[in-house]
């Protein structure tokens, strides 16, 4: 059956092998194009890498660019050396390491060149360039690793590394090749796209011997490299540079935004490291020293420390229970110790005294309010409800999530939740009075430094905010992501704000004297964050000046004690020095300085 | 009656076909790999020519091994052999390495095995026996269904490990569907889809749509008095309209990246010349380069410099087409026509039904890989990572090409012994 088929099958066989024949005819002797390109020369690919974007602050202060280095590279079909010996001490490398290297060379090909030695600054084989005289097979690949202007900013501008194999496994755009370098962390890595530019290709014909012979095809398949887009950050250098100063030999951050924009205006991680150890031939090295150091200057703190806000929290009980209508503006609430440890003396307390003295048994009571608004329930029905009420405000504020910064690795924080209490009492089981710490920003609640600059811009605002964002521009078209630019609603209305900011205004008065400036009007709050494990953390959130607010700041400054003092100082210096451009007050700035807190 | 050595009842054509073409592929691999520099070193270890020659040594003990094997083992054992590769497929999904992009390979010590490789012969057993049965009629649609399962299976399981080029192979098996009697009109539609889908890359859609509606149009109204007819070309304008807006599906979301940038540079080389068109291009200036009589062994200077990518591997024609030119590319496709039209003979002078579909399923596997592979390196289908049979430096791939082509030839030396059961 079906025995004729065979015939078919064997005419099909014999007409592939035609067309091959065919097909093969024409590009072996017909087609002198591929002759052309054959006769004695092949073609060379040569990868043209595009310059990185480089890095301004938002007076169009150079911070990062990119400076030359040499890769040496190694043809080991032309190596001619008069002396091995002397090579390797030029280089600086063992007898043992020269014979694995040219080991690894011949085993990737002895036409094509392939790296011998890493970044070679431009100094040094300016240095050695007459020794080179006589060595063959041997030539220099120029290269571009970032320099930095200022050892500033570090842990925002992040790191560049080479591309790992997992990064290369994880990129499906293809665009990436073993050896390749990218940003690691910081606004290198977040954003590398915009840096990075585009690889253009040239094909070069080149002859047996690696002679250059010209264009292949006259340039036609070539493309030229597209340079990376510069970017413009929101970062004020000046007052970077100063925040920076007066953080030395502290630990804690400063987060500085500009709350009709949204854009950070000051970013420090203390303490921070020199960027340019992380760029270049020592990277490897230090990079080890810095992850070892047990003061962890890579932790990106502003986005990545978690810590208890403290009193500066109480601005926001007071706003919800505004909101809520569980206290009048007005209302005079009695106070005395009862319920909780106080600062504050006994007596009557409004929202605005509550604020300016940071009366803790004020704010308890108005948390109490706040959870327990239903009196027909039992305590431990109304816990639940008033918890999940409370927490939707947290995450209108942005807390308990991140804020979106264009900075990689940003923590959420912890805005407790309903599960989280039943999973440590059981449901059902937990009342307001397991919740008094929540009040006062003690207990589980974490935030993180940019959150609560975030929210000293949102009282500077009167209810909103925008993500804060670093990168004000990207490229020369000022191009910003509408992610930034849109407006995010705390869900306070506006009438309740201007008592609330009295009450920062007075606590100046009343908690944070060191904080005062003669004729910028501050409003801010001081806290002092219980530290179950040594000194207190010292905070303040403030923002100024009180009518058309220019920056809003936080300061937290890690075993500093009482908030009134390191940080209220900080956040008071960082503010003269932005607004107006100087800072009168030495003696502060040398009590900062000096960074004796506990006197 | 004398009772004749295997070696006597062995085709020895193929046989001297196939050393013929293993020794030519060893010369060539050489070739693509040979330095001056390190011409004392090409026969070691750390070299493809020193592998090679091991893997050529193995191969001869597994002609012994599966020759001297009773002929009746594979008939008897088609299913389970089957069986034990799926699940091996199975297995190198859920616990396979990972090289380059697919999950296909089993490392145990510095030994690596790739299941799918020898998937080739076991379904090929697995068809023959299925469609061997005396009672089974190709004919019958159940038929149909079964035999497709059977060669879709592990296809499925290898598009899962991300290897399109080693599932593709399993569409071959089709040429033993159509030497047993399937109709004809699966491959004109097969064929139609293939020339639709590379039409609707080249062409703009609206283009097709028009001409395709036109020529509709043209046959319904020349065909008033045949309903059946207007019916028949109504799905036919269907099916090409349901083909020509799936392509873009298909092109976005069933291929990975650089498998879409190899067909379109397949269509237009220019399009990815860093890529896909690259490895064209330079695969091409070193066949092309070549001319009528090759530029001479170990002349090569394209494939030598390693602007060929994969030269001992997928892309050893390069070297064959650059050292010994069109005439030695001749030389090779005829040896290629002789030993596949020489199975071709084998399989159908077979006394048992299973044993002719085996040697059809032997024939549509190297066929396959032969012209796949030509095809991809001069240009005329993309690439996909396939090996030349026999010619291409690699242990598996020499392996289940020897072990496919030897059990036929053990089936075939027997054959006269069916008759006397």
């Amino acid at each position: 059956m079906y025995d004729d088929r065979r015939y078919i099958i064997r005419i099909a066989i014999v007409l592939v092998a035609m067309i091959f024949l065919v097909k093969l005819f024409f590009i072996q002797i017909l087609d002198e194009n591929y002759k052309a390109a054959a006769e004695n020369n092949i073609i060379h690919k040569v990868v043209d890498y595009p310059y990185r974007g480089l890095i301004y602050d938002r007076n169009h202060q150079l911070i990062v660019h990119n400076e030359p280095i040499f890769d040496l590279m190694v043809i080991p079909k032309e190596v001619h050396l008069p002396d091995t010996a002397a090579f390797c001490e030029l280089f600086q490398i063992t007898r043992e390491e020269f014979d694995e290297k040219m080991d690894k060379a011949k085993r990737y090909s002895y036409i094509q060149p392939s790296q011998f030695a890493k970044q070679i600054s431009n100094e040094w084989f300016a240095s050695i360039a007459d020794q080179m005289a006589g060595i063959r097979g041997f030539y220099p690949k120029a290269r571009t690793i970032r320099g930095y202007d200022y050892e500033n900013l570090s842990n925002a501008l992040g790191y560049i590394g080479e591309i790992n194999q997992r990064q290369l496994r994880a990129d499906t755009t293809d665009y990436y090749k073993q050896g390749d370098y990218l940003g690691i962390t910081g606004i290198e890595s977040s954003y590398e796209e915009e840096l990075r530019g585009k690889r253009g290709v040239q094909y070069k014909m080149v002859n047996v011997r690696g002679v250059d012979q010209g264009s292949f095809k006259d340039g036609k398949l070539d493309t030229l490299s597209v340079p990376g887009q510069d970017l413009t950050l929101s970062i004020d250098l000046k007052l970077q540079q100063y925040a920076e100063k007066l953080m030395e030999g502290k630990i804690g951050s400063v987060v500085a935004i500009e709350p009709s924009t949204g854009e950070i205006l000051a970013f420090v991680s203390a303490p921070s490291y020199n960027p340019s150890l992380l760029s270049g031939r020592d990277f490897g090295k230090n990079f080890e020293l810095l992850t070892q150091d047990s003061l962890k200057p890579l932790f990106n703190r502003p986005l990545m420390a978690m810590y208890p806000p403290g009193s500066i929290f109480k601005i926001v009980q007071a706003l919800i229970a505004l909101e809520e209508g569980v206290v009048g503006a007005k209302e005079q609430v009695y106070c005395d110790h009862s319920l909780i440890g106080d600062h504050a003396p006994q007596g009557y307390y409004d929202v605005r005294k509550g604020i300016m003295f940071s009366s803790n048994n004020y704010f308890v009571k108005v948390f109490r309010r706040i959870i327990n608004q239903n009196p027909e329930l039992s305590q431990f029905e109304q816990a639940p409800i008033g918890m999940d009420t409370w927490a939707e405000y947290m995450h209108n504020f942005g807390l308990g999530r991140p804020l979106g910064v264009d900075i990689p690795n940003e923590k959420s924080g912890l805005v407790p939740s309903t599960e989280l209490y039943n999973r440590i009492y059981g449901t059902g089981r937990w009342k307001v009075s397991n919740l008094h710490s929540l009040a006062i920003g003690q207990g589980e609640t974490l935030l993180n430094p940019i959150q609560m600059a975030n929210l000293a811009a949102i009282m500077a605002n009167r209810g909103h905010y925008y993500r804060p964002h670093i990168v004000k521009a990207t490229g020369s078209s000022n191009y910003i992501d509408p992610y930034y630019t849109e407006r995010q609603e705390s869900g306070i209305s506006a009438e309740h704000f201007p008592v609330v900011i009295q009450g920062m205004q007075d606590a100046l008065y009343g908690t944070a004297g060191r904080a005062i400036i003669q004729d910028i009007e501050i409003c801010g709050k001081t806290g002092t964050v219980q530290n179950p494990h040594g000194e207190d953390h010292s905070t303040f959130m403030a923002f100024a000046p009180k009518d058309n607010p220019q920056i809003a700041i936080s300061v937290y400054v890690e075993n500093a004690g009482w908030g009134g003092r390191a940080a209220a100082s900080i956040s008071s210096l960082c503010i003269e020095s932005y607004i107006r451009g100087e800072v009168k007050r030495k003696w502060l700035e040398d009590y900062v300085l000096k960074g004796e807190f506990f006197d | 009656m004398r009772k004749d050595s295997i070696l006597d009842r062995i085709d020895w054509t193929v046989v001297l076909l196939y050393f013929a073409m293993v020794i030519l592929g060893w010369i060539n691999i050489y070739a693509a790999v040979y330095e001056e520099e390190i011409a004392s070193e090409m026969l070691s270890l750390t070299y493809n020519p020193g592998k090679q020659l091991i893997w050529i040594g193995t191969s001869i003990l597994i002609i012994f091994g599966v020759v001297s094997l009773d002929y009746k083992f594979f008939d008897s054992f088609a299913y389970i052999i089957y069986g034990v590769m799926i699940l091996l497929l199975i297995a190198v999904l859920l616990f396979g390495r990972e090289v380059a992009g697919s999950t296909s390979w089993f490392q145990i010590g510095s030994f690596r095995f790739q299941p799918s490789e020898f998937t080739k012969f076991a379904t090929a057993l697995a068809l023959a026996k299925y469609l061997g049965d005396i009672h089974v009629k190709m004919e019958n649609p159940k038929t149909q269904l079964i035999a497709a399962g059977i060669m879709f299976l592990p296809m499925i399981l290898i598009v899962l490990q991300g290897d399109l080029g080693s599932a593709m192979v399993f569409a071959a098996f089709s040429i033993i569907l159509f030497r047993e009697g399937i109709s004809p009109i699966y491959f004109i539609v097969g064929i139609g889809l293939v020339i639709l889908f590379v039409l609707t890359l080249l062409v703009s859609k609206m283009i097709i749509f028009i001409v395709s509606g036109v020529i509709c149009l043209v046959i319904i109204g020349a065909s008033v008095k045949h309903p059946k007819r207007i019916i028949i070309t109504i799905l036919v304008a269907l099916a090409i309209f349901a083909t020509v807006t799936s392509v873009d599906f298909l092109m976005q979301n069933v291929l990975k990246p650089h498998q879409r940038t190899r067909v379109v540079s397949l269509v237009n080389p220019d399009a990815d010349p860093l890529g896909a068109g690259w490895n064209v291009t330079q695969s091409k200036i070193a066949i092309g380069s070549g001319g009528f009589f090759g530029k001479g062994f170990l002349e090569g200077t394209q494939t030598k410099f390693d602007f060929v990518p994969e030269q001992s591997t997928d892309f050893i024609f390069c070297t064959l087409g650059e050292e010994q030119g069109w005439l030695g590319s001749f030389i090779m496709i005829t040896l290629f026509v002789i030993f596949l039209i020489r199975v071709s003979i084998i399989a159908e002078r077979q006394k048992t039904k299973f044993a002719r579909i085996y040697g059809y399923g032997v024939l549509s596997v190297i066929f396959f890989h032969f012209a796949v592979n030509i095809a991809m390196t001069i240009g005329l289908f993309p690439v996909i990572g396939i090996p030349l049979p026999f010619f291409s430096y690699g242990g598996s791939s020499l392996w289940s090409f020897t072990a496919l082509l030897f059990i036929l030839l053990g089936l075939d030396a027997n054959r006269m012994q069916v008759l006397m059961r």
